[in-house]
């Protein structure tokens, strides 16, 4: 598991080593990291920029490059001014973030429950990841039935009639549940790897001080969690601007369960295929995005690069 | 602890330690029976929409129908399973999904070990540019790219043989390859950071010997890395195998979906009750719950191993 690298070797030996590569040896290197970094440029790099590029652009789709339009920003002031469905979608996709971050402080809670010395905690660790191996679309038919209006799990136990999936008030709310489902076991198993590779000394340390639970861990085991809480953060943010299965097999992302993802798709999938406006709603989700990848590749990079030893 | 050392201080803390500990496990007991309370009931919260899933789709339909869902009695089996299997031809979705995950799975542990060999074995200058490129492709919501990707398997012309309409678009080739394109970020991250972590002796001596890079990638370092591609290889799997965007939008043929997203189109094809659902979703859960039983720990470690370091 989390093994701390050794740090990038020093100068001089490196250059020891590199002057004994052969000419064959260095082609060989250039082929095994082009390969992959060409397939990886062109299917995801050559498309964010081509994303942006396009946003700037009125294109049905049919014909050559040269029927492309450019139209400079209206994609965009069309988007934040009169397209009905994008705030709903950013505000859905915000509390989408919200409820996955609490979500996460459940994972982390449960974590730190079960990494007592405590009986079953293998039974317990195992049923609640369990959801973590099923995708979401798969979670979208379990929760569908739980939902189901009349045969449903939770109407039949609360003895309610509450149309959970069809309300476009609460169906948000009914599709973070089952996201979080899925979510709380991802972000505990993540954070008991963590805990378990703490150093025990850490605790102790605390407990002699005569710090007590709560202190400990607030004051001693969450800071040293740090590297780790700063995947979690990115993860959590990541999937909450992913998400788009579950809502998809629930309704399609209709009715109050819109979001950015599912505004972006429908632009090609649906019976209009409108590329420069897709693209430009894309480009607001990359936005989105970048403030959550840029600080954690500046804070991991730093970190690891300048041998400082962050995991 | 004591400089003078003092003998009798030493047992007296000893038993002082004791007593404390005694004293604290006494107390926490408590503590211990709500700390099981409450995890029981999240078990029992957690395990319900699966339970709820399973007793669903072991009732037939004429049952729940007489005695509605929430209800015991009548005939359990496991007519709803075949029913859901031969009617939605579940074989076929089952191969479109092998065709798709076994070679991409193959082909990112392969090239995402190329990359990670490359860039932690030796010293660079776009190492860490190189790093940085493949982590940040990973984290991007497929979403941002799917238009122009879409266009582009459009214009990509492919031969016949490989698919008979004559694009990417629509072909497993293109699907494949934008699996691969996508996980080797994911997999280079965690493979370099696990190969930094060998020491550099041992490429060291085969150097000296005169061993060309690839022999000291192929019989030294890859040999090293098998616990690592061990757990990415089964996380690379679940990863692939519960795909639902990227066949969605890149796939427009339903017979060439693989099962995850072909589920969609079979619920209300031939799903037309919640209890062949039911069966239909828990059959095509079926490989991730396999993999839930037999290879957890790898999963586990995978997921871990990526995280733990970044």
């Amino acid at each position: 598991m989390a093994t701390v690298p050794s740090p990038t070797p020093a100068g001089p030996r490196t250059r020891r080593r590199a002057r004994k590569l052969t000419r064959r040896d260095k082609v060989v290197l250039s082929v095994m990291v082009a390969i992959p970094a060409l397939l990886h440029i062109a299917l995801v790099w050559v498309p964010t920029f081509g994303s942006i590029a396009l946003s700037f652009s009125r294109w049905e789709g049919v014909g050559g490059f040269d029927t492309i339009q450019w139209i400079k920003t209206l994609n965009y002031r069309q988007i934040f001014t009169i397209y009905p469905p994008f705030w709903p979608a950013v505000q859905h996709n915000l509390i989408w973030l919200g409820f996955l971050f609490l979500a996460t402080g459940f994972g982390l809670f449960l974590a730190v429950q079960l990494d007592k010395q405590l009986r079953f905690t293998r039974f317990y660790q195992s049923v609640i990841f369990l959801p973590v191996m099923l995708s979401l679309a798969i979670v979208g038919f379990i929760w569908r039935l739980v939902y189901s209006h009349d045969d449903g799990l939770l109407n039949n136990l609360l003895g309610t009639h509450v149309d959970w999936l069809g309300n476009s008030r609460i169906n948000l709310w009914a599709a973070l549940v089952a996201s979080g489902w899925r979510h709380v076991g991802y972000i505990m198993i993540i954070y008991l790897a963590g805990l378990k590779a703490l150093d025990p000394s850490l605790r102790e340390a605390a407990a002699i001080d005569g710090a007590n639970e709560w202190q400990s861990f607030r004051r001693v085991v969450f800071p040293a969690l740090k590297p780790i809480n700063v995947v979690v953060l990115v993860i959590t943010a990541i999937e909450a601007l992913r998400a788009f299965d579950l809502v998809y097999v629930i309704n399609k992302g209709t009715n109050g369960l819109e979001l950015l993802s599912v505004l972006v798709t429908n632009n090609i999938v649906g019976e209009a295929s409108r590329i420069g406006f897709g693209s430009a709603l894309a480009v607001v989700l990359l936005v989105i995005s970048l403030a959550f990848i840029i600080p954690y590749l500046v804070v991991y990079f730093r970190g690891s690069f300048a041998g400082r030893g962050a995991r | 602890m004591a400089a003078t050392g003092v003998d009798v201080g030493a047992p007296r803390t000893e038993a002082a330690a004791l007593r404390e500990r005694a004293r604290r496990a006494r107390r926490l007991r408590p503590q211990r029976v709500v700390l099981h309370a409450f995890l029981i009931a999240t078990v029992l919260i957690w395990i319900a929409p699966l339970a709820w899933t399973v007793y669903t789709s072991l009732r037939p339909y004429q049952d729940t129908f007489r005695l509605g869902y929430f209800s015991i009695g009548g005939h359990y089996g496991f007519s709803n399973f075949s029913h859901a299997w031969s009617q939605a031809d579940l074989v076929r979705f089952y191969g479109n999904t092998l065709i798709v995950t076994v070679p991409a799975v193959v082909l990112t542990l392969l090239l995402s070990s190329f990359v990670a060999f490359a860039v932690s074995r030796f010293s660079w200058k776009l190492n860490v540019a190189v790093l940085i490129v493949f982590t940040a492709g990973n984290l991007l919501p497929q979403q941002v790219i799917i238009t122009p990707l879409y266009r582009l398997f459009l214009m990509i012309p492919l031969p016949a043989w490989m698919n008979p309409s004559g694009t990417l678009y629509d072909s497993y080739w293109g699907l494949i390859a934008i699996h691969v394109a996508f996980q080797v970020g994911f997999c280079t991250f965690v493979l370099s950071n696990y190969m930094r972590t060998i020491p550099h002796e041992l490429t060291e001596a085969a150097l000296i010997d005169g061993a060309s890079v690839w022999r000291q990638f192929w019989r030294i370092i890859m040999p090293l890395c098998r616990p690592a591609l061990a757990a990415l290889a089964t996380l690379e799997f679940i990863f692939v195998y519960n795909d639902f965007f990227w066949a969605l939008v890149l796939i427009s043929t339903g017979d060439k979906r693989p099962i995850t997203s072909a589920l969609a189109n079979l619920q209300g094809l031939y799903f037309t009750d919640d209890n062949l659902i039911a069966a239909g979703a828990l059959l095509a859960a079926l490989p991730t719950l396999i993999v839930y039983l037999t290879l957890q720990r790898q999963f586990v470690r995978g997921l871990t191993l990526g995280a733990t370091k970044g």
